[in-house]
């Protein structure tokens, strides 16, 4: 008699209780994501290697001290001023570019909106923008200032994107990405991969990491 | 009419007795794909630099990842910013060569050339410190570097 009287535990609140858990568990859960700057270094060269001759007005140095003070062409300036520097150097399209691959000879650069001076840069293709920096050099500021000249870059990058395609360069990379992983249309991909090598050829950013002082 | 009873009486509940099994397969699902950080870090957690012009690391496997900064234990491995830890330990810039071989050693050839050395450094580490090891990076060919920062506001 005292078995039948035995009540089953009533399990129908476990599936509330192993919900709970498992909401606490996605909700505390971090992805950490890790981004950052992202660079290439250029290969080690050999040893009977001869740099090429780079003329004067294609190169923008840039010199950080051990006091985190900027000095870019000689001249002191303040890390805000970077940026609009940097552009007009790179977009100043003074002369003719770098010849193709094939050997037809360079063109001046006409989607330039620079000042065309002949002391600045002849074609970005051909501008080299130089960052030295001091041994001492604080971290923090060496990364801001790589940071201000690629934001020089891409909003170079972007305005041309812009003109010629009516949408913004990181819309356009965007896309691309969102092409290549769905690969439903093939065309559609290799013509937005078009797009984006036509814009990066365009401005390729050539920033250099000179021999520190010390 | 007694038909009609029959069947509004015998609709059974839904049985609900193995929900908490499934619910509890998912939970231990996510709690065993969870992967913890594997390096537990000997220099205090770097301060990360803001920056606006970032990209995201796509795939884990392929990264290594380099601290520098200060030690927690000054007394042992000295002070100043410019520690460079590797794997679990405080090493120099000249064990970095040996720190990526080790790394490659684990991936496929043909991925080689895709792996990504991720640096995190602190803010008020020196330029010095960087530059060594990217010229020790350069030497074994691994070309791809990221400087890991904070994601910064555009302005």
């Amino acid at each position: 008699m005292a078995r039948r009287e035995n009540p089953e535990i009533n399990a129908g609140s476990m599936a509330d209780i192993a919900f709970l858990l498992l909401i606490f568990f996605l909700v505390t859960t971090t992805m950490n994501v890790d981004s950052g700057v992202s660079k290439k270094l250029s290969e080690k060269p050999p040893i009977d290697y001869v740099p090429p001759v780079i003329k004067e007005k294609n190169i923008f140095e840039v010199n950080i001290n051990r006091n985190n003070e900027l000095l870019v062409e000689g001249d002191r300036m303040e890390i805000k001023d970077l940026k609009e520097a940097a552009m007009a150097f790179i977009d100043n399209g003074g002369g003719t570019g770098n010849p193709d691959e094939d050997g037809t000879p360079g063109k001046a650069c006409d989607y330039c909106k620079g000042e065309r001076s002949d002391a600045s840069s002849d074609h970005p293709n051909k501008a080299i923008v130089s960052v030295q920096s001091d041994r001492g050099t604080e971290y923090g500021t060496y990364i801001i200032v790589q940071n201000e000249l690629l934001r020089a870059y891409n909003e170079l990058r972007d305005r041309l994107s812009r003109e010629r395609y009516g949408i913004s360069f990181e819309e356009l990379e965007e896309s691309f990405k969102d092409a290549k992983k769905s690969a439903d249309l093939k065309n559609r991909v290799e013509q937005l991969r078009r797009k984006v090598e036509d814009i990066k050829i365009s401005y390729p950013q050539i920033i250099s990491d000179a021999e520190p002082t010390s | 009419m007694s038909k009609f009873r029959k069947k509004k009486k015998g609709m059974p509940a839904v049985n609900t007795a193995s929900l908490p099994d499934i619910v509890f397969m998912l939970l231990f699902f996510f709690m065993v794909t969870t992967t913890m950080r594997e390096t537990n870090l000997v220099i205090e957690n770097p301060r990360l630099p803001a920056a606006t012009e970032i990209k995201k690391l796509e795939d884990k496997s392929l990264v290594s990842t380099i601290y520098v900064g200060k030690s927690k234990d000054a007394n042992r491995d000295g002070v100043g910013f410019n520690k460079i830890q590797l794997n679990d330990k405080i090493s120099t810039a000249d064990q970095v060569p040996a720190f990526i071989l080790s790394k490659r050693e684990k991936i496929a050839e043909q991925l080689i050339p895709l792996m990504t050395t991720s640096i995190k450094a602190d803010k008020e580490s020196n330029v010095g410190t960087i530059i060594d090891i990217r010229l020790k990076l350069r030497d074994v060919n691994a070309l791809k570097i990221n400087y890991s920062t904070t994601a910064g506001k555009k302005n």
